[in-house]
């Protein structure tokens, strides 16, 4: 039981909000020392981990081109496009939204958007462009919630639409485990029960963001 | 063979330029602290195959003291002015798009013909790193095209990506530390422990509530541990092999299948999946920490109801 010590130190250290990279070394230590692990040993564990798992953080790379197409205005030209364009609601950007990155995370395309390609210099500002048309009163706290939406829109859209492709890691895993256990299933089964589950988090995800315009539209 | 050490190239290279710029940066109110924080980054990401477990470990520490006792801070970067984004804008219209979709075209187009490429029989890219080298080479392509279409000054790649980095701060290592954690728990034998704790609460001769206590640990332990991969293993091995698809004959494709998504709505839940509820927060600046998370509350949850039933209607 002692090694759950470690889940203690995440939750309370979250709650509490002491600085999350401190959290997380406290707990790695804490259940590394119940486990019987002497402390160096967690730290090299921990440090040998840190450096299997770079490739989680090389995809900060793209920084650089976001930063420069910033620089030019890529903000300031999608939210004039949005601002010129009276059908594109913020229900209706987001919806389309989160159809397009359901149907390409579907086809294996889950690398072609994300917070950083595209949320934050695209789908944020053209959201916020089109919440500030329906309610040009809206207070900064509205729009933070309309940011916030956007970024949610985009984990939906990719966690529901990625399992319905073949190759995913997900599928992998799952196609792994069941045969390591003598239960052999071709990834197409797989995928395919993934489709039901990406129709709901269309309909119940896109129903919010309708109610959303609506809600926006009637102020 | 191309692979993942290219890519640690680029970042190590662009973390030292980060380093090096924050040094030469006389007003930056953090500078040492934050100028070390990326250093030791760049070294990790150009040298940590030499440092040794305990060396990455010791690093590791090092930008946790560095990061935890605030010495990471936001310098003035040199940037355009709004008016000059304006004017820019207005000037470009929506040519601007297309460098944007320079570095998803590149990883696409990669992705699907690197397989193909091969020099004196090898792979010219490593056939599991394909994705990840290709974003790699969209990005160097649009860096390119964008100097030799707007000419800014030289430096700006770095100034732009370390204003953008600095807007982030300490976030920025979060995911990675995060997968670290994961492996630490796993050594622990943390999640033998949670997957048995799962199997004694299930409750004897009814289904749904059996059913329940699978997609509930999945979610749970997924928000937990930040990632349904992690959880996967630990509750089929519990609850999903023994009691669902042994004792109760469900379907295994169904039970692990929706299995998995049920973990996926609690990845939507929890500040542990840090890159995707907590880094976008940062990079959308947002005051509140948790804002997007509280913004997937209620699809997570229905999605969750959903998929319970959905293996309770049809895996029996």
């Amino acid at each position: 039981m002692w090694p759950l010590i470690g889940i203690v130190v995440i939750v309370i250290g979250f709650a509490l909000r002491f600085n999350p990279l401190l959290v997380v070394v406290v707990a790695a230590l804490a259940s590394g020392i119940a486990a019987g692990m002497d402390p160096l040993s967690v730290v090299a564990t921990f440090g040998k981990a840190f450096n299997t798992n770079r490739y989680v953080s090389a995809p900060w790379i793209i920084l650089p081109v976001i930063g420069m197409l910033e620089r030019a205005g890529l903000r300031e030209r999608a939210r004039d496009l949005i601002a010129a364009t009276a059908a594109a609601t913020i229900g209706r950007i987001l919806i389309a939204y989160l159809l397009l990155r359901q149907a390409t995370s579907a086809l294996g395309l889950t690398a072609i958007a994300g917070h950083a390609q595209t949320v934050r210099p695209l789908l944020a500002p053209m959201a916020e462009a089109a919440a500030e048309r329906a309610d040009p009163a809206i207070t900064d706290a509205g729009r933070q919630k309309i940011r916030a939406m956007a970024a949610a829109t985009d984990n939906v859209g990719m966690f529901f639409g990625e399992d319905i492709f073949l190759a995913v890691a997900s599928i992998l895993l799952i196609k792994g485990f069941l045969e390591a256990n003598g239960i052999v299933v071709a990834p197409l089964q797989l995928s395919v029960w993934a489709i039901p589950t990406a129709v709901a988090a269309f309909v119940v995800h896109g129903a919010r963001l309708w109610r959303m315009d609506r809600r926006l539209a009637r102020r | 063979m191309i692979g993942l050490p290219f890519l640690y190239t680029i970042a190590g290279v662009l973390f030292a330029g980060w380093a090096a710029l924050t040094l030469a940066d006389r007003t930056h109110p953090k500078r040492l602290g934050s100028a070390a924080f990326w250093g030791l980054l760049a070294l990790s990401f150009l040298a940590g195959d030499m440092l040794g477990d305990l060396g990455n470990g010791v690093l590791v520490l090092a930008l946790v003291a560095i990061a935890g006792t605030g010495n990471l801070a936001r310098g003035s970067v040199p940037t355009s002015s709004v008016a000059e984004r304006e004017a820019s804008a207005t000037r470009h219209r929506n040519r601007l798009f297309l460098p944007a979709l320079v570095v998803p075209a590149v990883a696409l187009i990669g992705t699907f013909l690197f397989k193909y490429v091969t020099l004196a029989g090898a792979p010219l890219v490593d056939p599991k790193q394909v994705t990840l080298v290709s974003l790699g080479f969209g990005m160097i392509i649009a860096v390119v095209l964008l100097i030799a279409w707007l000419r800014p000054p030289a430096a700006a790649p770095f100034h732009e990506g370390r204003r953008l980095a600095e807007a982030i701060g300490w976030p920025i290592i979060l995911p990675q530390m995060l997968a670290s954690l994961g492996a630490v728990f796993a050594a622990a034998g943390v999640g033998q422990i949670v997957g048995g704790l799962a199997g004694q609460v299930i409750p004897d001769g009814s289904v749904f509530l059996a059913v329940l206590v699978f997609t509930l640990g999945m979610a749970g332990f997924t928000m937990i541990m930040g990632n349904a991969f992690a959880a996967f293993p630990v509750m089929m091995a519990a609850v999903g092999l023994p009691v669902l698809i042994g004792t109760l004959h469900g379907n295994p494709v169904i039970v692990a299948a929706v299995g998995m998504l049920s973990g996926f709505c609690g990845t939507l839940l929890t500040p542990m999946a840090a890159n995707f509820n907590i880094v976008p927060a940062v990079l959308l600046e947002l005051d509140d920490r948790n804002a997007v998370i509280r913004a997937q509350v209620a699809t997570a949850i229905s999605l969750f109801v959903f998929n319970t039933l959905l293996i309770w209607g049809f895996a029996f």
